[in-house]
C-alpha cells in the first residue's frame, strides 16, 4: 500500500495536494482497499462551499457506503466528473486520476491539522 | 466427507419475455355476457394506451414450465437445512397453508359488512390475545406488515406519547449489535439514534445505558435475545434506568423464538415490542415476504394504537375507529390477514405447552452446534446461547479463507449458508440459527460439514475459493451489476 | 409436540454434549427474576384433523364474496384468478425460501422478481421499479418521502381524491420527519381533480403532488395535463393506481409524465384476503434509483459469464446505511409480485387488454341498468371499472336492504367524505353477471 511522502492525509482517509491555495483532494489507497470495488461516488458541484469535517460527498462499494469528509474548509474550485461515471478509477489510481475536488482553502491555519504520511500510516496501524 | 450435493438435470430458462411469441393465448379473460363497450368511445382516445410493447405471450403450459424451472434453480426450506441466523428459518406447517386458503378466510373484501365477517374479527381478536399473553402486555395492533413495519408503529406511538405529555423527545438509543432495520425506523419516526458500543462485551450495561439516558431521550430500542444470541441478563436493571429517566423500553422481537413461554417481555419491563410471525410463528418467509409485524403495548402506550382496533362487545366483534389518540394508520385496512390465519393456526396447532417445548428445543439445537463447533470455529462469546450462536472465521484467516468461502463451500455440500457478515460487531460474523424444528441427526450431519471444510480451508483452501461449483450458476459479480445496471429486460 | 423432532434420547445427547444436567439447567442461563413462572395461558393443543375442523368452523362465520354478489372495489378488487396462480406460488421452493441474499441458491426467487420489475414498468411505462412494497398505501407515503430527497422540499400536496385510507397513511409516516400536508379538492361535478385547484394548491416549496387514477370515486384524471402544471413550479408528480387492470387500457403513466409510479398490485393474483397481504408496487425514471426505496434485483453474469441475478444498490438500504437508508424496509411482499407475475404472463398482452375492456364493459352497462332504475352517476368524468352514484334515502339503509338479498352493495361515501352523504361507491369486475347487475338495480329501483 503507498502513501506518497508529498500528500497530507486526515484520519478520515483523505489525502490533500496542497498547491498554492488550492487543495486537491482525494481519498487513499487504504480507503479504497477497505471499501472493495468502488461503484458509486457522489460529489458536490462547483461553487460549492466545504466545511472541515463535514461531509462533501458520498463513495460506495457493493456492500459498504461511506461518506466523504471535507479535510479543509474552502470553496469547490473543480470537480473530477470522470470518476463519477467511471468509479473504478477509485480502486485503480486514488491519488492520480481519482482526484475528487479541488477546494480554494479558506482559512491555511487549517492545515496544520493534516498528517504526514509517516503520521498517518501509523495511525491505520494502530485503527487495525 | 462426501457431499448431500449431488447431480440433477437443471433446466436452463430464458427470460419470460425472449419466450413470448405474440399473439399466443394463455388464460384467456371471461366470456362476457354484456353489450361491449368501445373504450374509444366511453373514455376517449386521449385516456387509451398502445399495445404494450414486449409483453409476454405464452402458451399456459409454457409458463408453468417457464416457472416450474425457476422454482428449481432456488432452495427452499423444504429443500434441505437453512440455519440463516436472526431469520428463524422454522418449518412452515402444511396446515397453515390450507388454513389460510378456505374461501371463507380467502374470499373477504375488506370493506364488507362486520356481520358478514365475525370469523376473520374472532380469529384477530383471539390472535391478539395469544401475543398479548406471549409477552405481557396489555394490547396488540395486528396491522403492521411486517418487522421493519412495526418497529416504525411502535416507534410513532413512543413519539405521540411523548408529544401528548407536551415534552416530546427527540433520541433514542441503540446498541451497535441491532438491525440496521432499528436506526432507519427510528429516523423515520422522526428520532435522532443515539448509539451505545457493545463491542468486546456482547451485551448492554446498566452504566452504557445510564451514561446516555437523559429527559430527551425516548428510550431505548433492545433486541433481546441479542443478535449475538445472548439474553440481555440486566434488562430489568437498564429497563429501571430508562423508567427513572420518564424514557420507555421498546424491545425487537425479531428474536422471541428464543425466549417465547419462558419470559414474559412485559415482566422485565419492556413496554413496546414488535413481532416477526414469518419467524417465531411459524409463517412462510416467500422469498423476501409477506411477512406480518404486529406491535404488543403496554398501558401507557394503549391510546396510540393504529385504527382500527377489534372490540368485542356483547359476543359481537367489531372494527373500532372512535380512538382519538391513536398515530392513525400504518397501511390500508387491517394488516396480513392471510399471515395471522397462518400464525393463529400454528399457535392452535402448538398450544401454551407447545410453544414453550418449541423455545427449548430451539435452545438445545443452539448449544449443541455451539458447544460441537467451537474449537473448530472461533466463537464470538464463549457462553451458553439462546437460539443462535455466533462464530467467526478467525481461525481460517491464516489459511486466507473468509467467512464468504464458508458460506459458498456449504451450498456445494447442499446447505444455505447461515447469516454471515452480521452482526456487525463480530468481525467475519457466522451466525446459525437452527431452529427447533431440525432433527439431532441434520444437526450432526451439518457439523460434520462444516468440521469438513474448516479441514479444506487448511489443506485444499482453493477447493473454498472455487465454491459453490455445484450449483446452476456460479458465484456472481455484483460490482458489475451495481456498475452497469441492468434493472429491467428491454427488446 | 408437533414440528418438534426431538425424542427423549436426543435431548439426553445434546444435554451430554452441552455438559448440562437437564434442559432448566440449560436456560438457567435466563435470571430467575425474569423467568416466567407459570404455563402460557394458551389453549392446549389440537391435532391437525382437529384443527383444520376449527378453522373451517371459524372461516365459515364468514360470508364471502363468492357467497354474495359483490360491488365492493375500493382499493380491494374482486377478479378471478386463474388456477396456474396458486400451483406456482405453492411450490415450497418459492414460498418457503427467505430474501434471496444468498444468488447462487435463489436464481428462481431473483429471474422471477426481475421479470415482475421489467412487468411493471411495461404497465406504468416507467424506467426501473423495485421488488415490491407492502401495498399501495405504503407506496405512496414511500413516494413522498422519496419526492422530499429528491427535490429538497417539504411540501406534500395530495389530492382529496386519493383513496382515504392512503392520505392516512401519509399522514401517519410524516409524523416523524414532519408534516407539511395539504390536500386539493376534487370537482364536484365532475368528481375529477381540477386543474386549477392544483394550480393554486403548489408552490416552490411543493416536492410532489399525488394524484390516483382512477381516482377514489372511479374517475378517470387528465395526468398529462396535470403533470404539466405540476412540472412548472419543478414538484414531482407521483400518480396512484389502486386498481392495476386499468394498466391494460389507461394510456401509461410514463407517457403522461408521471415522476414516481406507485399503487397497489393486488388485483393481479393476490386473493382479496380481508385486506391483505397485498402487493404495493414503486416505478420511476432512471435518474431517481439512488433515491428508491426497496429491493431491486439487477442482472449480472456469475465468474464464468453466464447470466446471473443479484439485489444490487443495497447501499441504499437498511442493513448497510442503518438511519441513513432509503427506507427502513426489510422483508417485503416477494410473493405476492409472483403471484401477479404468473397472472399477467397467463393473460398476456391481449388478454390483459380484453380483461381491461370487460371491466369497461361490465361497469358501462351496470352504469347504464341503474340509470334506467333511476340511480343517476353522481360525476360526468369518464370511469373504469368503478364509479359513484347518488342513491334515494340513506346508504346504509340501502345497503342493508340489499344484504337481505344477498347482495353488498358498495361502499357508502359518507364516513370517508361527509359532503357525499347519500353516495355510493360501486364497483363492477369480470366477476359480477349480468344476472347480479340486473338484480342490484332492481333492488334499487
Amino acid at each position: 500500500m503507498e502513501f506518497p511522502k508529498d500528500l497530507k492525509y486526515t484520519k478520515e482517509h483523505e489525502w490533500v495536494k496542497v498547491e498554492g491555495n488550492i487543495a486537491t483532494v482525494g481519498i487513499t489507497d487504504y480507503a479504497q482497499d477497505s471499501l472493495g470495488d468502488v461503484v458509486y461516488v457522489e460529489l458536490p458541484q462547483e461553487g460549492a462551499t466545504v466545511t472541515k469535517h463535514e461531509p462533501f460527498g458520498v463513495v460506495e462499494s457493493v456492500k459498504a457506503v461511506s461518506d466523504l469528509y471535507a479535510p479543509l474548509s474552502g470553496s469547490v474550485t473543480e470537480v473530477n466528473d470522470a470518476i463519477v461515471d467511471s468509479p473504478e478509477a477509485i480502486n485503480e489510481d486514488p491519488y492520480g486520476d481519482a482526484w475528487m475536488i479541488k477546494v480554494e482553502i479558506a482559512n491555511t491555519g487549517e492545515l496544520g491539522d493534516l498528517l504526514t504520511a509517516d503520521e498517518y500510516q501509523k495511525f491505520i496501524e494502530e485503527e487495525k | 466427507m462426501e457431499s448431500n450435493g449431488t447431480k440433477g438435470l437443471v433446466l436452463d430458462e430464458p427470460l419470460i419475455f425472449e419466450k413470448s411469441s405474440p399473439g399466443r393465448v394463455g388464460i384467456g379473460p371471461a366470456h362476457s355476457d354484456v353489450p361491449e363497450s368501445d373504450p374509444k368511445k366511453t373514455l376517449g382516445q386521449k385516456f387509451l394506451r398502445d399495445d404494450i410493447e414486449g409483453f409476454p405471450d405464452l402458451s399456459e403450459m409454457d409458463a408453468v414450465r417457464h416457472y416450474t424451472r425457476l422454482s428449481q434453480w432456488n432452495f427452499g426450506l423444504d429443500s434441505g437445512f437453512y440455519p440463516l441466523g436472526s431469520c428463524t428459518m422454522k418449518y412452515n406447517p402444511k396446515i397453515n397453508e390450507a388454513a389460510s386458503r378456505l374461501p371463507g378466510f380467502a374470499q373477504l373484501h375488506p370493506y364488507q359488512p362486520e356481520d358478514l365477517s365475525q370469523g376473520a374479527l374472532e380469529l384477530m381478536h383471539s390472535l391478539e390475545a395469544y401475543l398479548s399473553e406471549i409477552t405481557g402486555l396489555e394490547a396488540v395492533t395486528l396491522q403492521p406488515s411486517a418487522g421493519a413495519h412495526g418497529e416504525l408503529c411502535g416507534l410513532l406511538m413512543m413519539a405521540a406519547y411523548f408529544k401528548a405529555k407536551g415534552k416530546p423527545r427527540t433520541k433514542i438509543i441503540i446498541p451497535d449489535t441491532a438491525h440496521g432495520t432499528n436506526p432507519a425506523s427510528s429516523h423515520l419516526a422522526g428520532f435522532k439514534v443515539v448509539p451505545v458500543k457493545t463491542e468486546g462485551k456482547g451485551a448492554l450495561t446498566v452504566e452504557m445505558v445510564k451514561a446516555v439516558m437523559d429527559e430527551d431521550t425516548a428510550g431505548l430500542m433492545l433486541t433481546n435475545p441479542n443478535t449475538i444470541g445472548l439474553f440481555e441478563k440486566n434488562i430489568k436493571e437498564i429497563a429501571e434506568v430508562v423508567h427513572s429517566k420518564g424514557g420507555l423500553m421498546y424491545c425487537d422481537g425479531a428474536n422471541l423464538n428464543a425466549i417465547m413461554g419462558l419470559v414474559k417481555l412485559g415482566d422485565i419491563g419492556v413496554d413496546v415490542v414488535q413481532l416477526n410471525l414469518h419467524k417465531t410463528f411459524s409463517t412462510p418467509h416467500g422469498g423476501g415476504g409477506p411477512g406480518s409485524g404486529p406491535v404488543c403495548v403496554g398501558k401507557a402506550l394503549e391510546p396510540y394504537l393504529p385504527c382500527p382496533r377489534i372490540k368485542k362487545e356483547n359476543g359481537k366483534f367489531s372494527l373500532d375507529f372512535n380512538r382519538p389518540k391513536t398515530i392513525g394508520r400504518m397501511k390500508s385496512f387491517y394488516g396480513n390477514f392471510s399471515i395471522m390465519v397462518r400464525a393463529y393456526s400454528y399457535i392452535r396447532r402448538m398450544g401454551g405447552v407447545g410453544l414453550k417445548r418449541a423455545t427449548e428445543a430451539a435452545i438445545l439445537n443452539a448449544n449443541y452446534i455451539k458447544e460441537r463447533l467451537k474449537g473448530t470455529y472461533h466463537l464470538a462469546f464463549d457462553e451458553p446461547c439462546m437460539h443462535e450462536a455466533v462464530f467467526s472465521d478467525k481461525f481460517q484467516e491464516s489459511c486466507g479463507v473468509s467467512t464468504m468461502d464458508i458460506a459458498k463451500r456449504l451450498i456445494d455440500y447442499g446447505y444455505h449458508p447461515p447469516t454471515v457478515y452480521f452482526p456487525l460487531v463480530v468481525h467475519g460474523a457466522i451466525m446459525i440459527e437452527p431452529t427447533e424444528t431440525e432433527t439431532i441427526d441434520t444437526l450432526d450431519r451439518f457439523i460434520d460439514v462444516m468440521k469438513t471444510i474448516a479441514e479444506e480451508a487448511k489443506t485444499n483452501p482453493q477447493i473454498l475459493k472455487e465454491a459453490p461449483t455445484k450449483t446452476k450458476i456460479r458465484r456472481v459479480d455484483e460490482t458489475r451489476a451495481a456498475r452497469e445496471p441492468i434493472l429491467r429486460w428491454k427488446k | 409436540m408437533p414440528y418438534i423432532p426431538h425424542t427423549a434420547k436426543d435431548i439426553e445427547k445434546i444435554l451430554k454434549a452441552v455438559g448440562a444436567g437437564s434442559v432448566e439447567e440449560l436456560i438457567s442461563q435466563l435470571p430467575a427474576a425474569s423467568r416466567l413462572k407459570g404455563p402460557l395461558a394458551i389453549p392446549d393443543g389440537l391435532s391437525e384433523q382437529e384443527l383444520l375442523g376449527h378453522m373451517k368452523a371459524l372461516s365459515s362465520k364468514n360470508s364471502t364474496v363468492e357467497e354474495y354478489s359483490s360491488f365492493l372495489g375500493a382499493g380491494a378488487y374482486n377478479h378471478y384468478i386463474p388456477s396456474v396462480v396458486d400451483a406456482i406460488i405453492s411450490r415450497s421452493e418459492f414460498y418457503t425460501s427467505y430474501t434471496p441474499y444468498q444468488p447462487e441458491l435463489s436464481q428462481g426467487t431473483l429471474q422471477a422478481i426481475f421479470e415482475y420489475q421489467t412487468l411493471v414498468c411495461q404497465l406504468t411505462g416507467m424506467d426501473v421499479a423495485n421488488a415490491s412494497l407492502y401495498d399501495g398505501a405504503t407506496a405512496v407515503a414511500e413516494a413522498c418521502l422519496m419526492a422530499k430527497r429528491i427535490t429538497n422540499r417539504e411540501g406534500i400536496v395530495l389530492a382529496n381524491a386519493l383513496h382515504p385510507e392512503y392520505r392516512e397513511t401519509v399522514a401517519t409516516y410524516l409524523t416523524g420527519t414532519g408534516d407539511h400536508l395539504s390536500t386539493i379538492d376534487y370537482s364536484a361535478t365532475t368528481g375529477a381533480t381540477s386543474l386549477d385547484a392544483i394550480e393554486s394548491a403548489i408552490s416552490d416549496k411543493t416536492a410532489c403532488v399525488v394524484i390516483q387514477h382512477p381516482n377514489f370515486f372511479g374517475s378517470l384524471e387528465d395526468i398529462e395535463a396535470i403533470a404539466g402544471v405540476v412540472h412548472k413550479k419543478k414538484a414531482l408528480l407521483v400518480v396512484a393506481v389502486t386498481e392495476a387492470v386499468s394498466f391494460g387500457l389507461l394510456k401509461s403513466l410514463g407517457d403522461c409524465g408521471c415522476d414516481i409510479a406507485v399503487g397497489e398490485n393486488q388485483s393481479f393474483g393476490n386473493s382479496l384476503s380481508y385486506g391483505g397481504p397485498y402487493l404495493g408496487f414503486m416505478a420511476t425514471k432512471t435518474e431517481f434509483i439512488r433515491q428508491m426505496p426497496g429491493r431491486l434485483i439487477g442482472q449480472t453474469v456469475d465468474k464464468e459469464g453466464r447470466r446471473a441475478f443479484c439485489l444490487t444498490f443495497a447501499t441504499r438500504e437498511q442493513h448497510i446505511r442503518r438511519e441513513k437508508a432509503t427506507s427502513n424496509i426489510c422483508t417485503n411482499h416477494g410473493l405476492c409480485a409472483l403471484a401477479a407475475s404468473v397472472h399477467m404472463v397467463s393473460l398476456g398482452s391481449g388478454g390483459l387488454r380484453k380483461l381491461a375492456a370487460l371491466n369497461l364493459s361490465k361497469a358501462e352497462y351496470l352504469k347504464k341498468k341503474l340509470k334506467e332504475s333511476g340511480v343517476e352517476a353522481a360525476f360526468t368524468s369518464p370511469t373504469f371499472n368503478e364509479f359513484t352514484v347518488k342513491v334515494k334515502g340513506s346508504p346504509d339503509g340501502v345497503l342493508k336492504k340489499l344484504l337481505e338479498k344477498k347482495i353488498i352493495g358498495g361502499l357508502n361515501l359518507e364516513k370517508y367524505y361527509p359532503e357525499l352523504g347519500n353516495h355510493l361507491l360501486i364497483c363492477a369486475t369480470e366477476m359480477n353477471s349480468k344476472e347480479e347487475m340486473d338484480a342490484l338495480a332492481a333492488a334499487l329501483k
